[in-house]
C-alpha cells in the first residue's frame, strides 16, 4: 500500500532579508488530519516560513508542494485556492465591518454587483453549526472578544474551502478558558479531515495538542520531536539550544513596610461603565501580590488608575503612606513606581523613537540626562549602551528603531528602563505576553530580583502558571472585584481557577 | 448637579460638561438673545411666509402664513432658553428626562424656521424658493463631499478636491467655448463640455494617484501641488484663450422631470431644474448603493479600513485605490462643470471658492457616508441662500451675523450630538506590501 503524499511539503526553502538569513533550507511535511506544531524563539522564523507558504513572501530557493505537486504561491489568492487558510498573530479582520461581511470579504457572494449577505450568512450559520463556532453573523469585529474574533478567522478560512489551516500563535491572546475551547474547535477540525500547523512558543500547549513538533531556531530546523516522548523541558533547551531553567527559583518572602495601599477604589473603562467597584488591598515591600483573572475583570482599569492613566472614581489609593489618588502619572512615577504595561505598543514605547530614546522616556527631563532645556544625547547614549548590555537586548544596537524589534526585545527595552529606575514599587501588566521561554525565564529573574532588593511588586496576569510560579499572595478578580486573596500555599491551580470563574470562597461547600 | 449633590469622597469634577450640556448651554444663551431681541422688534411687525412666487399672476393653491414676528420670537426664545436649563440637569427618573429630551428635539425642529422669521422681520419670505436656493447651491458642494467619500473611503485623502473642480470648471467651458462657432447644437456641445470637464477631474486625480499611490508622496501634499497647479494652469488658459473674445456662453437648460415637475408648488421650483443639480441626486444613491451594497463598496471599504486585511484575502489594495481616486476625481470633475457650464455659463480664476474644502467639510461632517455628507451640503447651501436673500430683503444689521448662524449651528451639533468623527483608519497611509 502506497502511503498518500503529505497534505503540504516544504522542501530546502531559503529566504533572506537584507542582511538576515530569516530562513536556511528548511524541510518540514504536514499530513492529513495531523497537527503539525512548529515551535521556536521570536524570530527564529516561523512566521516568515508561514507566510511563504501563504503567499506573502517568495522564497529565495526551495519548492513547496501541495498534495504532491510542486505549486507556485505568489500571493494569498493561489493560497487560497490551493486551500491554504491563515489565522495571522494579528487578526486580519475590519474593525467596522460585520462578521459576514469580513467573512466573505475577497470571496463575495453576489447577484451581479450586488452583496447578497443573506446568502453568506447562511453559510456562514450552517459552519458554525458544523464546527461548533458560535458566533453572531450580523455583529461589528470591534464589538467582538478576541477569542471570538479568532473564531471569525477560523470561519474565514473554512469559508474558503481551507483543508490546511495554519495558525500562528493562536493562543497568545487567547485566557484559558478560550484556550480550551479553541483545542476543542481544533479536534472538530481535524475530524473533518482539516490538517493545521500550530505554531506557539507555549510548550505546555504544543505537548497536548500536535501530533509531532518542528522546532526552529535562528531560521534552521533544530530538530523534531514527538510530543509522546518529550517534555517541556526537552522542547525548550532545543528551543533556545542551551538548558532553561522553567520553575521559577526564589526564596521565601520576607515582606516588610506597607508600600501600596488601596482602599475602596472605583474605576470606570473607556465606555464609562464601572471596570473596577470597590478594590481595597495592600502590599508589601519585598513581596509580589500576583493579580489573576479572566482578562476584562477589570484589571487593565485597575492596572491604569494605580499609574495615574485612568481617572478614579471613587475611593483612594496610597503609595509609600502618600495618597495619589488622580495624581498625574509624572508625580507617581517620581514616587518610585515602574509600570510595565500591558499594551506594550500603545502605552509602553514610542515605535518610530530609537531603543536609547524609549530608554530615557521616564527620565530625559532629569539632571541626569538634561542641561537647561537641552537634552544630554552623549550621556542618554551611554545609559542606553550599559541597559541594552545589561538587559541583553537584541540586536545591541542603540540606535535602531524599536518598532523595528522582536515583542521580546522590545519588551526587554520597556523593563530595562523601568528595572534600572530606583524603583520601590513595580506595577507590571502581562509582563511576558507574546514572548518566548528564554525571554520569560529572563524577565522572570529579573522580577524575582526586584523582589529581593526590597521592592513591592504588583504583578497582573493572565497567565495563571505565571501568577502562580512568582507570586507571594494571589489576588482573584472578578467583575470589577477581588473576591478572594490567597496565600501561596492556599492558591492551587484548582481553586484559582474556580474563583477566576466566579465561585467565591464557601458557596462550593453550599453547593 | 445632582450627581455631584451625593457626598463622595473623591476629586471628580462637580459638574460635568457633558455633550447635552454643551447643547443645553448654546440653547440658553440663544433663547435669551431671542428673548431680548424680541422685545427690540416693533410688536406690529408680522412676516409672511408664502410657498408660491405671487410675481406669476395665479391664484396660490396654497395658503399664505402670517406670523406675528415678535410675539413669535418670544415664545421661541422662552422655551429654548427653558429647554437649556431643563437639560442641564441630569434627571434620575425616565419621565423628566424624556421630556427634557423631547423639548430638545423641539428646538432642533424649530431652529431653521425661526433662523427663516427673524431674518424676514417683517417682510414676504417665500419658503419654496429657499428650499429650492438652498438645494441649488449645495449642488456642487454635495457633489464635491461625494467626491471625496469615493477616494476617502479607499483610504486616500483627497484635499485637491478643489484644483480638480477647478481644472474641470476651466476645461468644460474651454470646450464649450471652442464649439460654440462649429455646426454643433448646443445641447450637443454642452454635453460634450460636461463630458471633457468631468474626464479633466479624472486625469487630474490620476496625477494625484500617481504621486500618492505609486510614489507614496504624502497624500496632503500631493493634494496642494494639485491645487496650486489648478490656479495656475487655469488662469493661464483663461489669459491665452478665453478673455481674447467675449467669454460667455448660454449656461446648462433646464429640464422638466415627468410626473414630478407637475406637482404644485415644488414641480416649478425644484423639479424644473438644470441637469448637474439633478445628476446631485442621482450620484447620491449611486455613491450609497454603490458603498454599502455591492462588492466594490465592500473591497473599497475593507481597503481604506485595513488594507492588509483586504490584501490577505486577495484584493489588490492598489488597484483599488486608483480606480477609486480616478472615479473621485471624476465626480469632483462633475462639480467643477457646475460652476462654469451650469451656474455662470462663464470661466472666472478661481471661481470655485474654496467650495471643494467645504464640500470636504460636509463628507466629515456626514461622517463620510453619502446621505451624511448631502445633509450637511443642505445646511451649507441654505446658509449661502440665507444670505443671499437677506441682501435682499435689507435687515437692519450685518447680513454676515445670520450667514454664520448655520456654520455656529453645526460646531454645536458637532460637538453635542455627533461627537468625533472617525475617518477610514488607513486614510492617509500609503500601502507598502511588505
Amino acid at each position: 500500500m502506497i502511503e498518500a503524499p503529505p497534505v503540504l511539503e516544504v522542501r530546502g526553502i531559503t529566504k533572506r532579508f537584507p542582511g538576515v538569513l530569516a530562513n536556511d533550507n528548511i524541510n518540514l511535511s504536514l499530513h492529513k488530519g495531523e497537527v503539525l506544531g512548529l515551535l521556536g524563539e521570536n524570530g527564529a522564523g516561523k512566521s516568515t516560513l508561514m507566510n511563504m507558504i501563504y503567499g506573502l513572501y517568495k522564497p529565495d530557493e526551495g519548492e513547496i508542494l501541495v498534495n504532491g505537486a510542486p505549486v507556485e504561491i505568489s500571493g494569498s489568492k493561489d493560497a487560497i485556492e490551493l486551500g491554504i487558510g491563515m489565522v495571522h498573530q494579528h487578526f486580519q479582520l475590519v474593525d467596522v465591518l460585520t462578521v459576514t461581511e469580513n467573512v466573505m470579504l475577497g470571496n463575495e457572494a453576489v447577484s451581479g454587483p450586488f452583496l447578497r449577505r443573506d446568502r453568506a450568512r447562511r453559510e456562514i450559520e450552517s459552519l458554525s453549526r458544523e464546527y461548533g463556532l458560535d458566533v453572531n453573523p450580523d455583529a461589528l469585529i470591534s464589538d467582538l472578544p478576541v477569542g471570538i474574533q479568532q473564531r471569525v478567522e477560523i470561519i474565514k478560512a473554512l469559508y474558503r474551502h481551507a483543508d490546511i489551516l495554519i495558525l500562528d500563535e493562536p493562543t497568545a491572546v487567547l485566557t484559558p478558558q478560550e484556550t480550551r475551547g479553541l483545542f476543542k474547535i481544533m479536534h472538530t477540525l481535524l475530524e473533518r479531515g482539516v490538517s493545521i500547523i500550530f505554531i506557539s512558543h507555549k510548550l505546555k500547549e504544543v505537548l497536548e495538542i500536535c501530533d509531532k513538533v518542528v522546532v526552529l531556531r535562528r531560521g534552521a530546523v533544530a530538530g523534531h520531536a514527538d510530543p509522546k516522548d518529550s517534555t517541556e523541558q526537552s522542547l525548550a533547551s532545543l528551543m533556545v539550544g542551551r538548558d532553561v531553567i522553567l520553575e521559577v527559583e526564589k526564596e521565601e518572602a520576607t515582606p516588610g513596610d506597607e508600600i501600596l495601599n488601596v482602599v475602596n477604589l472605583h474605576v470606570r473603562d473607556d465606555r464609562g461603565l464601572p471596570a473596577v467597584e470597590g478594590v481595597s488591598f495592600g502590599l508589601q515591600r519585598g513581596e509580589i501580590l500576583g493579580i489573576a483573572g479572566v482578562q476584562g475583570n477589570g484589571q487593565t482599569e485597575l492596572v491604569e488608575a494605580l499609574t495615574g492613566m485612568r481617572a478614579v472614581d471613587d475611593g483612594r489609593f496610597f503609595i509609600q503612606g502618600e495618597e495619589l489618588t488622580g495624581a498625574a502619572p509624572r508625580r507617581v512615577t517620581e514616587r518610585g513606581v515602574g509600570h510595565v504595561p500591558e499594551d506594550r505598543q500603545r502605552d509602553g514605547l514610542v515605535a518610530s523613537f530609537t531603543v536609547m530614546h524609549n530608554l530615557v522616556l521616564s527620565t530625559y527631563y532629569k539632571d541626569e540626562f538634561s542641561k537647561a532645556i537641552v537634552v544630554d544625547e552623549r550621556a542618554i547614549a551611554e545609559n542606553a549602551r550599559q541597559l541594552v548590555e545589561q538587559y541583553d537586548v537584541r540586536p545591541p544596537i542603540i540606535n535602531n528603531v524599536v518598532g523595528g524589534l522582536s515583542g521580546g526585545n522590545q519588551q526587554k527595552v520597556i523593563v530595562a528602563r523601568e528595572f534600572a529606575r530606583d524603583v520601590d514599587l513595580l506595577i507590571a501588566s502581562q509582563p511576558t505576553r507574546g514572548l518566548d521561554v528564554g525571554s520569560i525565564e529572563f524577565i522572570h529573574r529579573q522580577i524575582i530580583r526586584m523582589r529581593d532588593a526590597g521592592a513591592g511588586i504588583l504583578l497582573v496576569s493572565s497567565e495563571l502558571d505565571e501568577v502562580l510560579s512568582l507570586a507571594d499572595r494571589v489576588a482573584v478578580m472578578f467583575e470589577g472585584q477581588i473576591i478572594d486573596i490567597l496565600s501561596v500555599e492556599e492558591a492551587d491551580r484548582d481553586t484559582v481557577g474556580l474563583r477566576m470563574a466566579g465561585v467565591r470562597a464557601g458557596a462550593a461547600a453550599e453547593a | 448637579m445632582s450627581a455631584a449633590a451625593k457626598a463622595k469622597p473623591t476629586r471628580r469634577l462637580a459638574f460635568k460638561l457633558t455633550r447635552r450640556r454643551i447643547i443645553a448651554i448654546a440653547l440658553v444663551v440663544l433663547g435669551a438673545f431671542i428673548f431680548v431681541e424680541s422685545s427690540i422688534l416693533d410688536s406690529e411687525l408680522i412676516t409672511t411666509l408664502t410657498f408660491e412666487s405671487t410675481s406669476t399672476g395665479q391664484t396660490p393653491t396654497v395658503g399664505n402664513i402670517p406670523v406675528p414676528t415678535s410675539a413669535y420670537l418670544l415664545v421661541i426664545g422662552l422655551l429654548f432658553a427653558l429647554s437649556g436649563a431643563l437639560n442641564l440637569f441630569e434627571f434620575e427618573e425616565a419621565r423628566p428626562r424624556q421630556v427634557s429630551l423631547a423639548l430638545l428635539a423641539l428646538c432642533a425642529l424649530l431652529f431653521i424656521p425661526t433662523i427663516i422669521i427673524a431674518a424676514a422681520a417683517g417682510n414676504e419670505t417665500n419658503l419654496t424658493t429657499i428650499v429650492a436656493e438652498s438645494l441649488r447651491l449645495a449642488t456642487p458642494l454635495a457633489i464635491g463631499a461625494f467626491a471625496g467619500i469615493w477616494c476617502e473611503r479607499a483610504g486616500v485623502v483627497n484635499i485637491a478636491i478643489e484644483g480638480m473642480m477647478l481644472f474641470a470648471a476651466c476645461f468644460g467651458f474651454t470646450t464649450l467655448f471652442f464649439l460654440r462657432g462649429t455646426a454643433l447644437p448646443l445641447e450637443t456641445a454642452q454635453l460634450l463640455a460636461v463630458i471633457i470637464g468631468v474626464l479633466a477631474g479624472g486625469v487630474i486625480a490620476l496625477l494625484h494617484g500617481w504621486l500618492s499611490i505609486t510614489f507614496r508622496t504624502d497624500q496632503i501634499v500631493s493634494g496642494t501641488v494639485i491645487n496650486i497647479l489648478a490656479v495656475g494652469v487655469t488662469s493661464f488658459i483663461r489669459r491665452e484663450y478665453l478673455l481674447s473674445t467675449e467669454a460667455g456662453a448660454a449656461k446648462l437648460g433646464n429640464f422638466a422631470l415627468p410626473v414630478l415637475s407637475e406637482l404644485p408648488v415644488i414641480g416649478e421650483a425644484i423639479f424644473t431644474n438644470q441637469p448637474i443639480f439633478f445628476m446631485m441626486f442621482v450620484m447620491l444613491a449611486f455613491t450609497h448603493i454603490v458603498m454599502f451594497y455591492t462588492r466594490w463598496g465592500l473591497r473599497t471599504r475593507a481597503v481604506g479600513e485595513h488594507p492588509h486585511a483586504a490584501d490577505t484575502l486577495g484584493i489588490n489594495v492598489n488597484r483599488t485605490r486608483w480606480i477609486n481616486v480616478f472615479i473621485s476625481g471624476m465626480v469632483a470633475g462633475l462639480a467643477g462643470a457646475w460652476f462654469s457650464l451650469e451656474a455662470t455659463g462663464s470661466f472666472n480664476d478661481g471661481m470655485t471658492r474654496g467650495a471643494g474644502f467645504i464640500a470636504l467639510a460636509a463628507m466629515i461632517f456626514g461622517k463620510w457616508t453619502p446621505i451624511g455628507a448631502f445633509g450637511a451640503a443642505l445646511l451649507f447651501g441654505f446658509s449661502d441662500s440665507l444670505g443671499i436673500r437677506l441682501q435682499m430683503v435689507g435687515v437692519g444689521f450685518p447680513v454676515q451675523f445670520l450667514q454664520m448662524v448655520p456654520y455656529a449651528v453645526t460646531l454645536v451639533v458637532l460637538a453635542g450630538f455627533i461627537g468625533r468623527a472617525s475617518p477610514p483608519k488607513a486614510v492617509g497611509q500609503p500601502y507598502v506590501k511588505e
